[in-house]
């Protein structure tokens, strides 16, 4: 009468077919997609993917194209502005709505509520708001202040910073949260102990809760820093990449190659970078969080 | 000992006397009150822009109020407003971001919600690895996956159609909900689990009967992220979609950015408006549960 | 099936997570309607060996039999088994009627057997007037008595009880004890308890296992393990406070410690040893103390350093030599930290055991 020991594949066979789109979506198209897309960047794939190595030719050519490399010094402008200011400004305003305050609901409402929406809606309300003729800078004109020029969307060296307030809009009320829920996290008694010490408040958060906030600054600073690295619906919505190329983007230029300008190798190429540029950010953070403890 | 008796009556007693105005709370309350107004300015520019009408903006600055309000642009934004390839304003997206977020959504929590049910209380050899190669997938920019997912969905003959594009958005959904369902699924006590197995329920009547009740709150975050996600698409729409079943988002950006004719601010802030419509209601009304939605998505379990 | 046959047998159990082995060549047989005790710290493998027992952790090696069927590789539900856990793992959104009806419903009994069933249940548990109500609405005791209606409705054999009584506070882990005894008293299941709890094994159990890093020490009736604990671990677990121990050599009928020498007169040998390292044991509750001391066959003289007093005895921590020793005396005794106080104590209470093996001589 006992059961048969089911056959070890069968075993807890329900699970491993809930188990299948996962299974399928990590293997075939995270880890699959990841290879084959490395794979063709060696290739001369144009309109079609095409099975011919020329070696690193799309990358010379990535690195030689005056637009990628825009695209790169933006990537670089934007990502360590709005990671620096973005976490110093989040920060901030979590230890201000930490001070038990009054309307801390509201604040917070308001605060966050950019984050609900799309980047085409920021970079459109924000495309607006810069506009030169009847935006910003024409009101602070018509105030009496003739001189006053802000003109970011259209003035090429500066225009990146204009897509920047617009990400810092959307972006730092996550990062307050976030934040927040880390310092909610920390145990009261170490506010009291410093209390007792005579510790001010200052030096408390710089030198006692900061570090022991260090793993939500880094689960924040990788989940804000692949965001960054995919900015593209942003640009495409407030600038369109302009004026010029000034405001590229690498999502973009692998968008703009791979489904427009019929040169799947470059967009390829330009992914792969990509894709190097998020590994090592990721890499060293997993070894970090995963590495020395396994949980079993 | 006559001193102290004296001190003990005249010192201070009762409560400490408090002042309402610390410097500390002009500091905390000032700069809390100005961050909320430059927050909330561009949503007060794009509601007044959205209600004058053109001659208006084009004399006046964008923060006065409207002299004469209209609702003109709202109707054109919703039913009239031009992109390159169509006049029919943003409605045509609108139904188009319903017919793609609902299947999305239901499909993606379904399946997310299940797995993390497996993954947290019938774990199999290899699920673990399998898992980590999701959470990594997460981080990975999709632009490596996005031409392998058209390949796959030409191959499977859904390129271009609705169900192909409910497919990639489950696909990269999948990680963050997974992990989120895993983590509420590990969070509850195992005991109940073990109990369901003894009087002898089945994987789906577990997670029918007992997982599914016990965790609506979960699920109702699940489905804040993903109708906001979703809706907010851009990227996948443009790609895996053809024009005409172009979502809401991808409408919004051709009408407003489209080079055609004279530029109607106050239709174009209308359209924005709607556009943003849905996930700033969905935002206003779930509160507490979006903030807990995105936390859960940021700190792990 | 014989009545003879063992309720449960478990033989040559294994079971390791990885590379960590919880349960280690385990064996062990329940007699038909016994109460079993299962013992320990914290980490030893009782609560390991429930689950497995209850289908619920897959075994490593070796098998388990419950009323003469090998149900190794069976599902939970057709081992004929009900399980009451320390959280109670009442369905939440289930009311209690829900909650005991559940796994009926899973075994497609038909509906008014269903009803019947938990009538029964709910008369012997005296939780009628609780039936429609939701667990969040039931006091601690009255979940537990839910959780146990949920194993007696479905008839089992053989009842597990996870350390059933730890969420609760004091006075009603007395009064469910009470109830426990009286429930296994009426139905004459098999029952298997995991505690760490030494009062709930020595009130409750037929027998005891006690077990310490995936074995079984000691399988025995309460009373045999508090007076012939066969090795130091069982002797030292349990009694509160714990047992006193000299180290020292018995050689020829007596046992030398630095705290001097005496003859074992009356201690029942297992087996007469040689001179060997020993550990010699005696519970505080076996010293006498003052006046009582003069009559017993050992005697020494010992200073106070410490007293507690918890109204029914009064214990005291006592000093000869270098050596410790606690004493527990009558809680009218009055007695100060710091005084003289003779004690003396007999061979015949006494444990021996060996240095090296640890087994009881």
């Amino acid at each position: 009468m006992a059961a048969s020991r089911p056959k070890s594949l069968f075993r807890n066979l329900n699970a491993k077919i809930a188990a299948i789109p996962m299974i399928l979506t990590a293997l075939v198209v995270f880890t699959g997609g990841t290879i084959w897309t490395v794979a063709y960047s060696f290739t001369k794939s144009g309109l079609l993917p095409k099975w011919k190595f020329i070696g690193l030719d799309q990358y010379e050519r990535l690195w030689g194209s005056r637009r990628w490399m825009i695209s790169i010094e933006n990537l670089f402008i934007y990502g360590a502005c709005m990671l620096v200011l973005s976490f110093v400004i989040g920060f901030i305003l979590a230890a201000l709505m930490d001070q038990k305050i009054r309307f801390e609901n509201t604040f917070r409402t308001i605060i966050l509520y950019p984050f609900a929406l799309s980047f085409i809606v920021t970079g459109l309300v924000w495309q607006w708001l810069l506009n030169p003729d009847l935006g910003v800078q024409s009101v602070i004109r018509a105030l009496g202040w003739e001189s006053f020029d802000f003109d970011p969307l259209y003035t090429a060296e500066i225009a990146i910073y204009g897509v920047l307030i617009a990400g810092l809009w959307q972006g730092t009320g996550l990062i307050m949260v976030l934040m927040l829920a880390g310092l909610r996290g920390i145990d009261q008694d170490i506010w009291k102990a410093a209390k007792v010490d005579g510790i001010p408040a200052w030096k408390t958060y710089i030198f006692i809760i900061i570090p022991m906030m260090r793993p939500v600054f880094i689960t924040t600073l990788v989940i804000v820093a692949s965001g960054i690295v995919k900015v593209y619906d942003l640009i495409v919505a407030q600038t369109g990449g302009g004026p010029g190329i000034a405001t590229e983007m690498p999502a973009k230029y692998v968008y703009d190659y791979m489904f427009g300008g019929q040169n799947l190798g470059q967009g390829f190429a330009a992914s792969t970078m990509m894709l190097l540029a998020v590994l090592i950010v990721v890499i060293p953070w997993a070894m970090l969080e995963f590495g020395g403890k396994k949980r079993g | 000992m006559a001193d102290t008796a004296q001190n003990a009556l005249s010192g201070p007693q009762g409560p400490k006397p408090r002042k309402r105005l610390s410097r500390n709370n002009i500091l905390i309350y000032g700069t809390l009150i100005v961050v909320a107004l430059y927050y909330l300015l561009p949503l007060y520019v794009m509601v007044v822009t959205s209600l004058k009408g053109m001659p208006e903006i084009r004399l006046g600055n964008i923060f006065a109020p409207p002299v004469e309000i209209t609702f003109e642009p709202w109707v054109k934004a919703w039913s009239q407003a031009c992109t390159g390839l169509n006049c029919d304003g943003l409605s045509r997206g609108f139904w188009n971001s319903v017919q793609i977020t609902v299947p999305s959504v239901l499909v993606s929590i379904l399946i997310a919600s299940v797995n993390g049910y497996a993954l947290a209380n019938w774990r199999f050899k290899g699920a673990d690895m399998f898992f980590t190669i999701l959470i990594f997938g997460a981080f990975i920019p999709y632009q490596v996956m996005l031409y392998p997912l058209v390949i796959i969905l030409r191959e499977i003959g859904l390129y271009g159609s609705l169900w192909g594009l409910v497919i990639v958005h489950s696909i990269f959904g999948m990680p963050i909900l997974t992990l989120l369902f895993r983590n509420y699924f590990t969070a509850l006590p195992e005991e109940l689990f073990k109990a369901a197995r003894v009087d002898g329920a089945g994987f789906w009547q577990i997670y029918w009967q007992i997982m599914v009740p016990m965790s609506l709150p979960i699920f109702v975050v699940a489905m804040i992220l993903q109708v906001t996600g979703i809706w907010n698409d851009f990227l996948f729409g443009v790609i895996y979609t053809k024009p005409d079943l172009y979502p809401m988002t991808v409408q919004l950006n051709n009408i407003v950015n489209s080079v055609q004719g004279v530029k109607e601010y106050n239709v174009n802030m209308a359209a924005t408006l709607l556009t943003g419509l849905v996930p700033l209601v969905i935002y206003f009304v779930s509160g507490k549960l979006f903030v807990r939605g995105i936390a859960a998505g940021a700190v792990k379990g | 099936m014989t009545a003879s046959d063992p309720s449960i047998s478990i033989k040559n159990l294994d079971l390791s997570f990885g590379a960590v082995r919880v349960l280690k060549d385990l064996n062990l047989d329940v007699a038909q309607g016994e109460f079993v005790v299962l013992l320990g710290s914290s980490g030893c493998g009782k609560s390991t060996l429930l689950n497995c027992i209850a289908g619920l952790l897959d075994v490593t090696a070796g098998q388990i039999f419950i009323g003469g069927q090998n149900v190794t590789w069976e599902e939970p539900s057709k081992r004929g088994i009900g399980m009451v856990f320390q959280s109670y793992a009442l369905y939440p959104q289930m009311t209690v009627e829900g909650n005991l009806a559940f796994g009926l419903k899973n075994a497609g009994v038909p509906k008014d057997e269903i009803r019947a069933k938990i009538a029964r249940a709910a008369e012997v548990l005296q939780i009628e007037p609780l039936l429609k109500r939701k667990p969040a609405a039931l006091s601690g005791g009255q979940r537990q008595r839910v959780a146990i209606g949920r194993a007696l409705v479905r008839d089992v054999d053989v009842f597990l009880f996870d350390e059933p009584l730890s969420n609760l506070d004091a006075k009603l882990r007395a009064d469910l004890r009470v109830e426990i005894k009286q429930l296994h008293a009426t139905l004459g299941n098999t029952m298997i308890y995991v505690t760490h709890d030494q009062i709930e094994a020595m009130t409750l159990a037929d027998r005891i296992a006690i077990m310490k890093g995936g074995h079984v020490l000691q399988f025995a009736a309460p009373h045999e393990i508090y007076n012939r604990p066969n090795c130091l671990y069982v002797a030292e677990f349990i009694g509160s406070p714990s047992m006193n121990f000299l180290d020292g050599v018995v050689s020829g009928g007596s046992f030398a410690s630095d705290v001097g020498s005496f003859a074992l007169e009356g201690y029942g040998f297992a087996a007469e040893p040689g001179t060997a390292p020993a550990v010699f044991g005696i519970r505080p509750e076996h010293i006498a103390s003052g006046a009582a001391a003069a009559e017993m066959p050992i005697r020494l003289d010992s200073t106070i350093e410490l007293v507690e007093p918890l109204g029914s005895d009064t214990l005291a921590r006592v000093r000869v030599g270098e050596q410790k020793l606690w004493v527990r005396m009558d809680g009218q005794a009055s007695v100060t930290p710091g005084s003289a106080l003779p004690i003396g104590f007999s061979a015949e209470r006494a444990h021996l055991f060996d240095k090296s093996s640890e087994a009881r001589l």
